[in-house]
């Protein structure tokens, strides 16, 4: 069968991979391909990593009445080339009674877990690393690989506020780790299949023009939810950035670093972000397929990157808009809200699996997911005041 | 013994020695972390995707964290001076020759084939989930309920204790 124009286009990458591996030798034809895949991985990331920098600083920019980066290149987007020629020609700085050793695998070991995750994404079509029969397992494995370095590196620093702003980060991490793997259990017992490749072939069909993304459940849009709020916190960004808080801890753990360091660390925190979000893209949109049916001759990479952005231009926004939440504040709401919401949640999946298909089923689960949200934000509000704040020295 | 499973032999028991010879703790228990690490690959190396990952999941990734924490919040000195032999060396080293003989005996002795398994079908997550729903849900459950108890009166241990205040 010749595939269609619309067809290669969307295998193009894939077909490309295949040409260049064939031109070697059989016997490093496997470890060439994965070579290449992880260029690409690498490659594509970091990329986009650079392109969220300036999207960040610019729409920051917007949301508080500013101009933003728009000096260097066609509107400042060459901004984060300047930033990388800054943090290599910077000295590297390490304290005089840091632990040499930790303090330099520290940001390593951060930026290698934040990559391995991306081996299970499916990014596309055909496009996986590895089609791991555990995938989603293998996605929170390497992601508890973070929270050491996180310790490695405001231990190795010595220096209280690193320490301090590591203990902060690693306690919120584990909170919320626990929402963040029950939200996705509930896609877990709906696909029958730990794999992220299965996971997203079951939400590429259409009912008319509407895909079956899991979204469209009841307990899709609450765990969409309660996964999106727990990614933020554990991606550590704004309202839930207590361990880099700059006006209290002097941006936590990762003090003590400078030059390249500290900017591996910072694209350890974005390229987390990113694994996070694509995780959430498998999970509830649909991974690479499209919003409509006939919308599919679109290339499926496409699609990916472009729900990947939007995504991140969510958690943007939410950062330009969102104060920083208090330590007792955060941990309440993980284990008083988001706990309760994501174990509802699961139970409403299994309710929507046994019950008859229909009008009957998505308002009995809606409700039985509505209710409890409603009364549980009631009773953590009582014996709470809510008054306009009075500010001594600042009226 | 193919060359990974020599490789990741050797970072294990590297990582295992060094959680006992290394003079600071929190070393010894980032050694300890890369042992448990090299433990986990090598189940994935034999295919046992499940166990591997799981053992990720809560040695690297619990447990490791849990043994830090506990390191930091009590009050002793994270850099020990004496000698890292203890006292007992001798009838400790003795105990472990004979753990060891006794477990070689019984792996030597049992019924299975040994060598090395002809590399079959990767074991699936599914069969693991089926058996543990269906076969052992009971001692599940009783594990569940176990883990349950232990949570209550870490809470109960931990909670705020109310001021009696007339």
């Amino acid at each position: 069968m010749i595939p269609t124009p619309v067809q290669q286009a969307d295998q193009i990458f894939v077909t490309l991979q295949h040409r260049l591996v064939s031109y070697l030798p059989a016997a490093f034809q496997s470890v060439a391909d994965v070579i290449l895949s992880v260029i690409a991985i690498v490659l594509v990331f970091a990329l986009l990593f650079a392109v969220t920098t300036v999207l960040e600083r610019k729409g920051l920019g917007r949301i508080q009445n500013r101009y933003g980066p728009n000096r260097v290149g066609p509107a400042g987007f060459f901004q984060p080339l300047a930033d990388g020629v800054k943090s290599l020609t910077k000295e590297d700085l390490v304290p005089r009674t840091a632990d040499q050793m930790v303090h330099f695998m520290a940001p390593v070991l951060l930026v290698l877990a934040a990559f391995l995750a991306y081996a299970v994404l499916p990014v596309g079509r055909n496009m996986v690393l590895a089609n791991l029969n555990a995938g989603i397992l293998f996605f929170f494995a390497v992601g508890t690989l973070v929270e050491l370095a996180v310790f490695m590196a405001g231990w190795s620093s010595r220096n209280k506020y690193s320490l301090l702003g590591a203990m902060r980060a690693i306690a919120q991490m584990i909170s919320y780790e626990v929402p963040l793997v029950l939200a996705s259990i509930v896609v877990i017992m709906a696909a029958g299949s730990l794999s992220t490749v299965s996971i997203v072939d079951m939400q590429t069909g259409y009912s008319g023009i509407w895909p079956h993304w899991f979204l469209f459940t009841p307990w899709g849009i609450a765990g969409f939810i309660l996964f999106m709020i727990a990614a933020t916190a554990e991606s550590n960004r704004s309202p839930f950035d207590l361990p880099e808080g700059e006006s209290e801890i002097i941006a936590g753990y990762y003090i003590e670093y400078s030059g390249f360091k500290f900017a591996l660390f910072f694209l350890g925190e974005y390229l987390g972000m990113f694994a996070t979000s694509g995780l959430a893209i498998t999970l509830f949109l649909g991974g690479w397929a499209a919003p409509f049916s006939f919308l599919t001759w679109i290339p499926s990479y496409l699609w990916f990157f472009a729900k990947l952005l939007l995504l991140i231009v969510i958690f943007i926004w939410i950062r330009g808009t969102l104060p920083r939440l208090r330590m007792d504040q955060l941990m309440s709401f993980a284990w008083q809200f988001m706990l309760p919401m994501t174990l509802i949640n699961v139970f409403v999946a299994g309710v929507w699996h046994f019950m008859p298909a229909g009008v009957i089923r998505w308002g009995v689960c809606a409700l039985v997911l509505v209710v409890p949200a409603f009364l549980l934000s009631r009773g953590l509000k009582q014996g709470k005041k809510f008054a306009a704040r009075t500010y001594r020295f600042a009226e | 013994m193919t060359a990974t499973f020599l490789i990741l032999a050797a970072i294990t028991i590297a990582g295992t020695v060094a959680a006992m010879a290394m003079r600071n703790l929190i070393h010894c228990v980032l050694a300890l972390t890369l042992g448990f690490a090299g433990l986990a690959a090598l189940y994935l190396q034999l295919g046992a995707q499940f166990v591997g990952l799981t053992q990720i999941l809560v040695y690297v990734g619990a447990v490791a964290i849990l043994a830090v924490f506990v390191i930091m919040m009590t009050q002793h000195p994270t850099q020990t001076t004496e000698s890292i032999f203890s006292s007992f060396w001798f009838s400790g080293s003795l105990i472990a020759a004979l753990v060891f003989a006794v477990l070689g005996w019984a792996i030597h002795s049992s019924r299975l084939p040994y060598g090395i398994a002809p590399p079959h079908a990767e074991a699936a997550v599914q069969p693991i989930g089926d058996a543990l729903m269906h076969k052992y849900v009971l001692p599940l459950e009783i594990m569940g309920l176990l883990l349950t108890a232990a949570l209550i009166g870490a809470v109960v241990l931990a909670i705020h204790e109310k001021r009696r205040s007339a």
